[in-house]
Parts: C-alpha cells; sequence; structure tokens
C-alpha cells in the first residue's frame, strides 16, 4: 500500500509533526515501505485468537483513591520553557 | 582493576586493598583516555561519581556495605537521574535536567553504586545500531568501522572497553541482546515486569524492560538483584516475591533440555554466526545438557507485528513533547499550534518522527482494527509459539542477531533492513519473556553472542546456563586490544 501526500498530510495532522512540502514525497515513501512490511499479517487467520495487550496478560493493579503525591510545582516547573506564576506558558490562545 | 570479577572487586573494596574512590578514579580516568573515539557516553558525571564513592568508602569502613558498595555503575540516558542531563539521545531532551531519578537509579544509590554517567543510545530507543543518537553514533570497540548495536549501544561498548564495570539497559525489540551480542558482553532481559520502568522515558510501555549489561553472567546475577523486584509506582510491576538471581549459578546443566528451533538457523543466517552458535550449543552439551528439536512456526509475523504495536505505542507515550512543560521549545512561536508542530518537528530526529507517524497511522480511524488489533493478535500467536515451545524443553537457544556488527552507515538509509535483523530479539519482547546474550565467539573477527530464551520468570536458570557456559569458555573475558 502506497501513501500519497493526503496521507501524509492527515498524519502530520494527526501527530502535530511538520513534514516541509518538499519533503512530503520522501516522507510519503519512506512510511510506505514500513507499512508494506505490515500487508504480510494479512493473510493470516487470526478468527479465533484473542488480542494480547499484555504479556501475562495482567490487569491493571489498584490502589487506594489517597493523595500520594506532594506539591512540587516549583522544582517540575524550573525545567519548562517558559513559567510564571505556577503557571505554563504559550503563546496567546484568545484574543 | 577493570579486568577483575565483580564479586573480586567486592572482595577487594572488603578487605581495604582499594577505595571506591581509587576504583571510580581508575574508570573515570579510563574513560578521559578513551571515550573521545568511541562516544559511549552523553554525559560524565566526575564530581557525582567521586562524591558517591566517598560515601560508599564510609559505609564500606562502618560495616554497611552490600557486595555492590562502591561499585560504579554507568547509566543508560534513558533513565532519569535527579539532576543529571537525562536526554534519550535526543535534542528534544537535550537541556533536560531531571527533576526526579528512575526507579532502579534509586535502587542502585541505595546500594552505593557511584554513578560514573550516562551512556548513549539510539534517539528514544528507537533503532539498533546507535547511530541516531542526537550526540553522533557510538563507535564498536572491536573496530571503530562498526556499530556497537542499539539501542543500548553506548552501554555495551562502555563494558566491552572497560569504561564501567556494570551498566544499565533497556530492551524494548533487543536493545540489551543485540549490542551485548555485537560488543562481546553479556545482557539479560527480564521478564516483563521483573524491573521497574519508573522513570524510564517510555517508548513502548508493554515492551519496555530494564536489565544490566556486564562483562559475566554472574556479574548481571548481582546487578539483577540490585535493580529487580515490585515498585508500586509502575502499573506493571509484578507483585511476586524477588528471588535471589544468584542462587542457581552454581547448579549442574546435568540434564538440561534445550530446545533448537529449525526455523532459527534457515535462510539469512550469517555461516559463520551459524558456527558459533552451533559450537556454543555444542558447548552446553559437553556440559550435560540434551538438545530437542522444537518449532516457533510464527516466528516471522513477529516484526511486523512489533512495528504496528511499538510505534502505536511511541505516538501515544511521545505525544507529552509538546514544547510546553519540558524539553525543547521552537524559536518564536507565532500560535499554539505553531509552537507544538515546530517544538516536535525541530527537536524530534528522523528515525522518531517516522515512528510516531507510522504508529499515529496504525491507530487512526479505518485502520485500527486491521492493523493496530491484527498485530495485537499476532503477539499472542507468537508468545502461544514459546509456551508450546517450552513444554518439551527448558530453554530455547539460537542466534542473538543475523550476523555481527555491521558497518556504521551500512543499514541507516534502510530502515526495512534495519528492523528485520531484529528478528531473533522481537519475538521475546512480544512474549514479555526473559533472554539472555552470552559470548560464545569470533565471526569475520567480530564478537558474537549466544541467545538462551527461558519461561517466564527463569532469570535465575538463564543466568546459572551463562555461568556455566563461562566456567569452561573465556569469550567473556576477551577484550579489544587497544583497551586491555
Amino acid at each position: 500500500m502506497s501513501l500519497g501526500k493526503t496521507e501524509v498530510e492527515y498524519i502530520s495532522q494527526l501527530t502535530q509533526i511538520e513534514v516541509r512540502e518538499d519533503a512530503v514525497d520522501g516522507v510519503a515513501e519512506k512510511l510506505s515501505n514500513i507499512i508494506d512490511l505490515f500487508a504480510q499479517m494479512e493473510a493470516v487467520d487470526t478468527q479465533n485468537v484473542l488480542p494480547m495487550a499484555h504479556p501475562l496478560d495482567a490487569v491493571q493493579r489498584l490502589r487506594p483513591d489517597v493523595v500520594t503525591e506532594v506539591d512540587q510545582h516549583e522544582k517540575l516547573q524550573a525545567i519548562a520553557p517558559a513559567a510564571a506564576e505556577a503557571h505554563y506558558l504559550v503563546p496567546q490562545v484568545i484574543e | 582493576m577493570h579486568n577483575l570479577t565483580i564479586k573480586q572487586m567486592s572482595e577487594k573494596l572488603h578487605a581495604g586493598e582499594f577505595t571506591s574512590v581509587q576504583l571510580t578514579q581508575h574508570y573515570l580516568d579510563r574513560i578521559a583516555k578513551y571515550d573521545a573515539e568511541l562516544n559511549a557516553y552523553i554525559t560524565v558525571t566526575p564530581e557525582l561519581a567521586i562524591q558517591m564513592a566517598e560515601e560508599a568508602d564510609k559505609k564500606l569502613a562502618d560495616g554497611s556495605a552490600e557486595l555492590l558498595t562502591g561499585i560504579p555503575v554507568a547509566h543508560k540516558d534513558i533513565f532519569c537521574t535527579d539532576g543529571v542531563k537525562t536526554s534519550c539521545g535526543s535534542k528534544m531532551l537535550d537541556n533536560f535536567i531531571a527533576p526526579y531519578d528512575a526507579h532502579i537509579v534509586t535502587q542502585l544509590k541505595k546500594v552505593g553504586m557511584p554513578i560514573l554517567g550516562k551512556t548513549n543510545m539510539d534517539e528514544f530507543a528507537m533503532g539498533s545500531s546507535s547511530e541516531s543518537s542526537y550526540y553522533g553514533a557510538t563507535k564498536n570497540p572491536w573496530d571503530h568501522q562498526a556499530v556497537p548495536g542499539g539501542s543500548s549501544g553506548g552501554a555495551a561498548a562502555v563494558i566491552a572497553a572497560g569504561l564501567a564495570p556494570l551498566a544499565t539497559g533497556t530492551d524494548t525489540g533487543g536493545s540489551i541482546r543485540q549490542p551485548a551480542s555485537f560488543c562481546g558482553i553479556t545482557g539479560i532481559k527480564p521478564t516483563y515486569g521483573a524491573v521497574s520502568r519508573f522513570g524510564i522515558i517510555a517508548y513502548a510501555s508493554s515492551f519496555d524492560q530494564a536489565g544490566p549489561m556486564t562483562r559475566s553472567a554472574e556479574d548481571s546475577a548481582w546487578l539483577l538483584n540490585a535493580m529487580a523486584g515490585f515498585d508500586e509506582r509502575d502499573s506493571t510491576s509484578l507483585e511476586r516475591e524477588k528471588p535471589d538471581y544468584t542462587a542457581e549459578l552454581e547448579r549442574s546443566l546435568d540434564g538440561l533440555k534445550i530446545g533448537v528451533p529449525a526455523e532459527y538457523f534457515g535462510e539469512g543466517l550469517d555461516a559463520d554466526v551459524a558456527k558459533v552458535v552451533k559450537t556454543a550449543i555444542a558447548e552446553m552439551e559437553k556440559l550435560g545438557a540434551e538438545v530437542v528439536e522444537v518449532h516457533l512456526p510464527n516466528k516471522d509475523l513477529a516484526v511486523p507485528s512489533y512495528y504496528v504495536l511499538a510505534p502505536a505505542e511511541a505516538s501515544s507515550n511521545l505525544s507529552r513533547f509538546d514544547g510546553v512543560r519540558f524539553g525543547y521549545r521552537c524559536e518564536q512561536p507565532k500560535d499554539l499550534t505553531d509552537l507544538y508542530k515546530r517544538s516536535r518537528s525541530e527537536g524530534f530526529g528522523e528515525e522518531v518522527k517516522r515512528r510516531i507517524m507510522v504508529g499515529a497511522y496504525a491507530l487512526s480511524a479505518g485502520y485500527y482494527d486491521a492493523y493496530y488489533l491484527k498485530a495485537q493478535k499476532l503477539r499472542r500467536m507468537v508468545r502461544d509459539d514459546f509456551i508450546n515451545a517450552f513444554q518439551s524443553c527448558d530453554v530455547i537457544m539460537g542466534p542473538v542477531a543475523p550476523t555481527p556488527a555491521f558497518k556504521i552507515g551500512e543499514k541507516s538509509d534502510d530502515q526495512v533492513s534495519m528492523y528485520l535483523s531484529d528478528l531473533y530479539t522481537i519475538p521475546v519482547n512480544l512474549g514479555g519473556l526473559p533472554a539472555l546474550s552470552v559470548p560464545a565467539g569470533f565471526a569475520q573477527n567480530l564478537p558474537v553472542g549466544l541467545h538462551i530464551v527461558g519461561p517466564y520468570f527463569s532469570e535465575a536458570k538463564l543466568l546459572n546456563i551463562g555461568h556455566q557456559f563461562q566456567q569452561v569458555t573465556d569469550w567473556h573475558t576477551k577484550t579489544p586490544a587497544q583497551y586491555q
């Protein structure tokens, strides 16, 4: 299966990864090569096979609903590209 | 000093023949001398290492020291280390000073193991050659033209070159075992859930598993003892009593049933590698083991299944890198969408972007059933092959990789060919099984590993087999001439 410009633009939108106009063909080709690898799966009969999400078929562990985290926003925000007064700063969204 | 086993090193530290500061300084001196040519470390932490070594010496003096106290360690740069840059081999995290420690980093700190630094790796652990690192390729200590394997290539190289006595790695599709094979060292991927993933920068969460990378199986057993165990901060950490991974090391291999899948020795396997692996299995027979034929009929489905599931998980895991909370942010974003898109496009390397895009596509509307769900079903089929095979054998042996280390640049433009080279390691990750790579000989003057796969929770048995093999062979003691 071969991906074209439309699919690459759609994936770019889904992943928030920019693909420059002059790079679209190259990206489409490389992604198509990988997706071609998936074609091998089609012919396999999996009708009676359950999908496997966890190697040991374990279920997610639950814990009591109590607060365990301590407030360390100063430490965590010290590594943010831009933060002030316990907020992360981004370009203005609302005019 | 750097040719001692971990047990010998520990005995000498406890006997006061040298101090942890002297031992740590010895490794720091070797790093200063050799790492410029190997590029195996992203960050070296000499001040932290010496400070931790001084604390270890106090423990050794007051009698509170354990076997690993005072022995330095190198962490793969995927493990968060409080106050130390944790880049994951990416420009995205080039400025990321981790605000906390990964569980295993905490564990090894508690024991008193000085941190020498953070080792180089494929960006976000996505690769099999350590070439995709933002910090440049790591070289194989046996041949500077060759790759060390990946993604834990830096860790394998520092052990092979004697730039650390012990190293930590992670294995999502073979990233401990394949570099161990390429660099002539020992590496074990434990059962999924045996070692906490807390603080490991996530690639594909249902596969990621940390493990030791060392000279010998015995050294790995000691390090795994310190790394493994339940951690409530990892939702898939296994709640079961932690075994002593050194307990079975001395057991005889008499009566051990080794399954050898005919499928592993077919087309595509380098003849010299096949010879090394077969000779190693014959050595096991001399030790009392018996070979039986087993079959893994779905092995060829593993690579396509993995390359749907792992990128799908990655596309979700890596959505956290948005240029807002930490990591790289583009210059002068004109709006929020521009900030997201340019930060991610400029911060991620090509292979990482490719896997995120493939994963998002596989999960997208209209393709979920055909790709993601189908791949999850194949995952079960591949896993069940192993379960069936273990009905008639104790462990499975075969090659780790189809060839010895390939040349730098040889496969970097052909992703699919690179993916297919992981055909022996990936099925094990799909199953979540434990597996070991031990040095077994040389092909084309490069090291070759023997792959030993066991049932769930058989780590102690695998290390026992590796250790017994290393009692009668000396492949694990070989070091490249210039690093002796």
